[in-house]
């Protein structure tokens, strides 16, 4: 089976700044994303976990989107801008797909 | 009323509070007792239905008159000059920084919704009468201070859009207060009639589930604090007296009934732990929520809860 490179950007953010992220990825016409909401985890403050909350601070959702190579920086640049002053992660990662006209 | 000393120990035995303490002692423990979050949210909502209802259905029974406008305007007023002091008092007797100082005082300067109900709770197991509307200052006294916590550190402050007003003016807890206080209001005491056996008789078993989830999530909270400095978490124990002084001065200023002072104080006493500092995260992302969320959760709503409810509704009572 051929399959294609791709960029894979994975924001792991805390949940009020959830829509944000999301409006950046529609801005920028990512063909699409995937929102998951985290469990639990341990940072550099500490341990924690989601059971029993019913506030939105701590909580942390992770949202990936596939993007070709050449959109990488477009997608990159305003997500930095909103998530440097934040808690969480971003990473890109080098992934491989079977139909590269879906992103 | 009886003594302070009987009220102290009616709240104190009252299951409200000692499945509160059951949810401290299991946290402490290590317990692996969890209310999930989706069941946890969905007690808060109900909560908020029921006594944004049952206020809204009270005015509708017993009337509104111009005491609610001025009591509004004071609320916003309070709520907004707290942030200031709780700033001054940060900055002269901690060495936290600014942005930290900011986003602490905009949650002391709001209010704890669940601190409300919970001395709600009291009053009506005392029988002492309270204006219905008195839901509906919690409400106007939420977001205030996140607007004083932003003038006080403006050069920390993120750009906020539509999109960060929306969700601080519009967040779920504040539409489901204010809209059940209105729907409450229009249908009035028929339409309380009509669902009461959903509102009004499972609240305070429903209460005692959530505030067991609280003892939890609080107990979490006063692990998490153990970093805090002494001075911040005494902090945490006078602020609330202060806040009460002035919520208490402003309720007999304005003319409230006993059982309103001993709310209006409750709510000045009380400190944000869902609303503010979901905004703090979006407009203060310098401040540290492991310092505003252990100090808020896991000193003052405990303190509150135990110490500090029965202690308004004496004073309310014995000044009134």
């Amino acid at each position: 089976m051929k399959t294609f490179p791709k960029k894979r950007i994975d924001i792991m953010v805390e949940a009020p700044l959830m829509n944000r992220v999301i409006r950046i990825l529609d801005e920028q016409n990512v063909s699409g994303y995937t929102v998951l909401p985290a469990l639990s985890g341990r940072g550099k403050d500490g341990a924690w976990h989601r059971d029993g909350q019913i506030g939105r601070v701590g909580a942390v959702v992770q949202i990936f989107c596939i993007v070709d190579e050449s959109r990488e920086r477009d997608v990159l640049e305003p997500l930095f801008r909103l998530v440097s002053r934040q808690i969480g992660i971003v990473t890109v990662s080098d992934v491989r797909v079977v139909r590269p006209e879906q992103f | 009323m009886g003594s302070a000393l009987e009220l102290a120990v009616a709240n104190l035995t009252s299951p409200m509070i000692l499945f509160f303490v059951l949810g401290l002692l299991a946290a402490w423990a290590k317990s692996d007792l969890t209310i999930p979050e989706a069941i946890a949210k969905g007690l808060a909502i109900y909560l908020m239905l029921a006594i944004g209802f049952k206020g809204g259905a009270g005015v509708a029974e017993h009337g509104a008159d111009s005491t609610l406008l001025i009591a509004l305007i004071a609320g916003i007023v309070l709520s907004a000059i707290l942030p200031l002091i709780a700033f001054q008092a940060l900055t002269r007797t901690t060495s936290l920084p600014a942005v930290d100082a900011a986003a602490i005082a905009a949650c002391y300067g709001s209010i704890s919704i669940v601190t409300f109900l919970a001395a709600s709770q009291v009053l009506d197991t005392a029988g002492i009468p309270y204006e219905g509307y008195m839901v509906a200052i919690a409400a106007a006294m939420e977001t205030p201070p996140i607007m004083a916590a932003l003038w006080l550190n403006k050069k920390d402050t993120a750009s906020l859009d539509g999109t960060a007003f929306r969700e601080v003016f519009l967040n779920g807890s504040i539409v489901v207060l204010v809209g059940a206080f209105i729907i409450g209001w229009i249908t009035g005491g028929e339409g309380l009639k009509s669902i009461s056996a959903f509102i009004v008789d499972p609240f305070k078993g429903i209460l005692c589930l959530f505030l067991l989830d609280m003892g939890i999530v609080a107990g979490r909270g006063l692990r998490d604090g153990k970093n805090l400095s002494p001075s911040v978490i005494l902090f945490g124990l006078y602020m609330p007296l202060i806040g009460a002084t002035l919520g208490w001065a402003t309720a007999q200023v304005i003319g409230l009934s006993t059982g309103g002072v001993a709310l209006m104080t409750t709510l000045a006493a009380s400190a944000s732990y869902i609303a503010v500092p979901a905004a703090m995260r979006v407009a203060l992302p310098d401040a540290k929520p492991s310092i505003y969320l252990p100090l808020s959760l896991g000193i003052t709503f405990p303190f509150n809860l135990a110490i500090g409810i029965p202690l308004y509704i004496y004073v309310a009572s014995a000044f009134q």
